[in-house]
């Protein structure tokens, strides 16, 4: 009981974090540090209820009356919640340590200590919205994260771009939130309580309302997970929001959508085998295409944000193959999806937020997000370069990093949906190997992964400079380079002995889905021991060749000259690759997709004098099918303002009137 | 014990041999002698007792990516079984391993030749990130055939096959999954038609074109890599379309050598009778060898 209260004041601290500062009254640098303290101090709270909570039986849990008429004040810390609660208590404290340096307060007078007040609320209610249990509960705090978050992100409120993103993000978590309010109506009807606790009343939901609930949980939640084409307002928000705030958008807010999807799916019953298609089929989608959109784009934190949106399919194909086990009994495909998804949680909050921090120092040396106006920073930010080398082998799921850990239980479970062969690999029960194409689109996402963070590591840090935009950069201070370093480490440490968090992980999907078959077990189905062998030795092995070729007797730098120019005798550094230069085969092969805007340069004549070429990859999705749509919404729907008025009286009448139709229609026997 | 010590030695010594043999069979077709069969090897050492020059505008970067992709085309080798013998290394979910690590090969040498910044070696650079989002859906296609066919997720037991060897039934999957994966080794080790590696026209090259700045002993890794990786590769292949035993463990070996570079050979044959595709067709192949191995799948699991 006590973890559940240390979390739960963890969640009243980070919440309240920004307030000392605005007390304050004027700008000053104590009330920042004040509500980075006071961060740190939630957060550490929040971490040591997680640990007491690890070793108890059943799950702490308190239920509470209140004064609203619907619902009670309950809250549980299952296994499920600590999972999502364990990056909800890391990543907002080191941005907090991160923004002491990024976003003085001094720096920014007018709006440092708003930022302040709505970060703190943001990780107050991210720890609310995964500990509640009652659905009212939920959707409060679910809206405070919304708002808050709206407000956290838009700060920079003079910049029209800021303001433009700001606005979709809002009508798309409303769109999200719309469907979440049917979802618990439609809950409340089948259950008749808004609690969100497994109960017989739960598992009796017929079939095809809980395939509805279903439904809007996922376009609900799938609003602000991004899973596309729900994705629209992400990559603006976190372009334009302050980069550690990006940092907890992409690396925790964005999870509470995929915990939202969990936690309904564990309520409902057992569903149809389409659900879990529906889901790793809208994965598979948003990882390639994610991926897609991301190599097409100039602005670094973009690219970021479009990462994000892959990732989040990865996770999505991992839930779409644990929904899929548990409709056809399949307790391997439960344990390894479930367990790829939730492992592939933890590792994006630590390599996203790391990139987002990296692109926040990057910004602040280069004074653009234009990456093309970038080049050659690895010389003056040795650091920064290094620690974005990490997360960007970690992103790319490559071995010996922790991204890799999560794909591979993946596809582990991909390449177990292929039925039973001659050998015991693929385990007994009957196959859908339709499924296993999956493994293919998560290879391809793999490969493209490369090609973006090779293009994004290329066009900032290696090089020439490409302006002089960033000729008097550094490495940014101690405060911005330790939560870095952190999260390196985070990303290090799953990667090398990711089988630390497989209770964890296995006791998550046990409580998710009840599993008949308890011999299936992440250590039996894939060893992850390899994986730490293997990556061990993968770095004994390098350092072992980079010490054999020191001892080589002559193996010495000899000279230093300027790269090989094939001949030309005047290089400039314009000529080099550019990001987009880099990108521009795969934007042309997946053009069916990104549709992208070019401008081709006009040749005339012999000697044609300077000419321009440019490329824009939009986001398909918002620029050609959302914003038309609002357009041709906005030239009709005028009409129906002749029902707004603009006086209350008029509008209590329209309720007045609409109850009276709703009691006229229960009397003639329609459903209540 | 023995049979380690015979992998480790083919692993190691063998490769140079095998881009030799490609060079003679392409001397043959010529009409010239060609470098001697060891020319590679005679290379590597003359290579390692170099000093090297090095491009002002390069980070660590530049130097840690070969060793980095030896580490990982060394460390794939040993996942990989040659012969009759079981791979030193085999897990549940090893195939996975294999495909990523040469992915981090991918991931550095790209990014080496991003260090330059010569629009040369980027152009090269983008040029193989471009295709390698071609070739891995064709090798996973691949292995998820291999996987099916075995029933195993292990590299060791899908190239082997289940006891008694592949079913009747896999015949026709494996022919096409071995056609596409052929079009893969020729993509992934920079051959014609994909790419030419004798060629100094920087503007027509993949791999080579990379590592233009790289000098001495740098450049001897890279080239042992490549060699290396190579020889997996083939291995991999030739499990699928030769997987021929004589029963005695003295002869499995060399006449899995001879098999090698019979592979080589056919490679060589290759290069001499078919011009480089230009390089917007070059994904058309890839897409090819990509449909070879769905196909197959498809087939295997219908």
């Amino acid at each position: 009981m006590l973890s559940l209260w240390m979390v739960l004041a963890a969640a009243g601290v980070l919440a309240l974090s920004g307030l000392p500062a605005c007390l304050l009254g004027s700008p000053s640098s104590t009330g920042q540090r004040a509500a980075t303290l006071l961060m740190v101090i939630g957060s550490g709270l929040g971490l040591g209820g997680l640990v007491l909570s690890l070793g108890q039986a059943a799950p702490p849990a308190l239920g509470l009356a209140w004064l609203l008429p619907w619902g009670q004040f309950a809250v549980t810390i299952d296994s499920i919640s600590i999972l999502f609660l364990g990056p909800v208590f890391v990543v907002p404290a080191l941005g907090a340590i991160y923004g002491l340096g990024y976003w003085r307060s001094s720096e920014h007078p007018d709006n440092g200590r708003r930022l302040g007040l709505f970060y703190g609320l943001l990780a107050g209610s991210m720890v609310l919205v995964t500990i509640a249990r009652d659905g009212v509960l939920f959707l409060i705090a679910w809206e405070v994260m919304a708002l808050a978050a709206y407000f956290a992100a838009t700060v920079e409120e003079d910049n029209a771009e800021v303001r433009r993103a700001g606005w979709v993000y809002l009508v798309a978590t409303h769109a999200g939130t719309m469907c979440l309010l049917a979802m618990f109506a439609l809950w409340r009807h089948a259950t008749g309580s808004f609690a969100l606790e497994p109960s017989a009343a739960a598992l009796a939901i017929p079939a095809g309302v809980a395939g509805t609930i279903f439904v809007l949980a996922l376009l609900g939640f799938g609003f602000k997970a991004g899973l596309m084409p729900l994705h629209v307002w992400l990559p603006g928000a976190h372009a334009n929001a302050p980069s550690h705030v990006s940092a907890v958008m992409s690396g925790v807010m964005l999870k509470m959508g995929i915990y939202g999807i969990v936690r309904m799916t564990a309520l409902l019953p057992v569903g149809a085998w389409w659900w879990g298609g529906v889901l790793l089929a809208a994965g598979a989608i948003t990882g390639v295409a994610g991926l897609a959109f991301a190599i097409g784009q100039h602005d670094l934190k973009r690219l970021l944000a479009y990462s994000s949106i892959e990732n989040i399919g990865i996770i999505a194909m991992g839930l779409g193959l644990a929904l899929l086990g548990r409709s056809l009994d399949r307790a391997d495909w439960v344990v390894l999806g479930m367990g790829a998804a939730l492992l592939h949680v933890w590792n994006h909050s630590l390599f996203k937020s790391l990139l987002f921090f990296n692109a926040g120092a990057i910004i602040h040396a280069g004074h653009t997000r234009d990456m093309d106006q970038l080049g050659g920073l690895a010389r003056q930010m040795p650091r920064t370069m290094m620690l974005f080398v990490v997360g960007a082998v970690a992103i790319c799921a490559l071995p010996p990093l922790n991204g890799f850990a999560g794909e591979w239980l993946l596809y582990v479970g991909l390449f177990r949906t292929l039925g039973p062969g001659p050998g015991p690999d693929l385990g007994a029960g009957a196959g859908l190997p339709v499924v296993a194409v999956a493994a293919v689109a998560l290879a391809m996402t793999g490969a493209l992964a490369v090609a973006c963070f090779v293009k994004l590591l290329g066009a900032v840090f290696l090089g020439s400079p490409r302006s002089p935009l960033a000729q008097h950069a550094h490495d940014p201070p101690a405060s911005m380079m330790a939560p870095m370093a952190l999260l390196a480490a985070g990303c290090a440490g799953i990667g090398l002995f990711p089988m630390v968090a497989s209770p964890l992980l296995e006791d998550a999907a046990r409580t998710w889905a009840a599993l008949p078959d308890s011999s299936a077990t992440i250590a039996s189905l894939a060893p992850l021991r390899w994986i730490t062998a293997l990556g061990l030795g993968l770095v004994v092995l390098i350092i072992a060749l980079v010490l054999a070729l020191k001892v080589l007797p002559r193996a010495k730098v000899v000279a230093r000259t300027g790269t090989w120019d094939c001949g030309y005798a005047q290089p400039t550094t314009r000529m080099q690759y550019t990001g987009s230069s880099f990108g521009q085969t795969l934007v042309e092969l997946f053009a069916f997709v990104l549709w992208p805007k070019r401008h081709w340069p006009a040749i005339r004549g012999l000697f044609s004098s300077s000419a321009h070429y440019k490329g824009v990859v939009p986001d398909t999705v918002l620029d050609r099918l959302v914003l038309p749509l609002f357009h041709v919404a906005g030239r009709y729907l005028p009409n129906l303002r002749v029902l707004q008025q603009g006086q209350t009286q008029m509008y209590v009448l329209y309720v007045l009137v609409i109850v009276i139709v709703l009691l006229i229609w229960g009397q003639m026997g329609g459903q209540p | 014990m023995t049979d380690r010590i015979v992998h480790m030695l083919v692993l190691l010594v063998l490769p140079p041999l095998l881009i030799g043999m490609i060079n003679k069979t392409k001397a043959w077709f010529g009409g010239r002698d060609g470098p001697p069969l060891l020319q590679p090897y005679y290379d590597l050492f003359r290579l390692m007792r170099k000093g090297m020059v090095i491009s002002t505008s390069t980070t660590w970067i530049f130097r840690a990516a070969p060793v980095v992709t030896l580490a990982t085309v060394l460390l794939a080798g040993l996942l990989v079984p040659i012969s009759r013998f079981h791979a030193p290394i085999a897990f549940t979910g090893d195939l996975i391993l294999f495909a990523y690590l040469l992915g981090l090969a991918r991931f550095f040498t790209t990014a080496a030749a991003l260090d330059t910044g010569s629009p040369f070696e980027g152009m090269g650079a983008a040029r193989e990130v471009t295709f390698a989002c071609l070739t891995e859906p064709a090798l996973f296609f691949a292995l998820l055939v291999l996987a099916k066919a075995s029933g195993s997720l292990t590299l060791t037991q899908m190239l082997h096959g289940p006891v008694g060897g592949f079913a009747a039934a896999t015949a026709a999957p494996l022919v096409l999954v071995a056609i596409g994966l052929f079009i893969v080794i020729l993509a992934e080790t920079c051959r014609i038609p994909v790419d030419d590696p004798n060629t100094h026209l920087e503007l027509t090259m993949i791999h080579e074109v990379m590592v233009l700045d790289h000098s001495g002993p740098l450049l001897g890794v890279i080239l042992y890599a490549s060699a290396i990786k190579l020889c997996i590769l083939g291995t991999v292949l030739l499990h699928v379309v030769a997987p021929f035993t004589t029963g005695q463990v003295w002869l499995d070996v060399p006449l899995f050598v001879l098999e090698l570079l019979g592979l080589t050979v056919v490679i060589g044959v290759v290069e001499s009778v078919m011009a480089r595709l230009q390089m917007r067709h070059v994904p058309y192949l890839l897409i090819a060898a990509m449909l070879f191995c769905g196909f197959g799948f498809l087939l295997l699991v219908r």
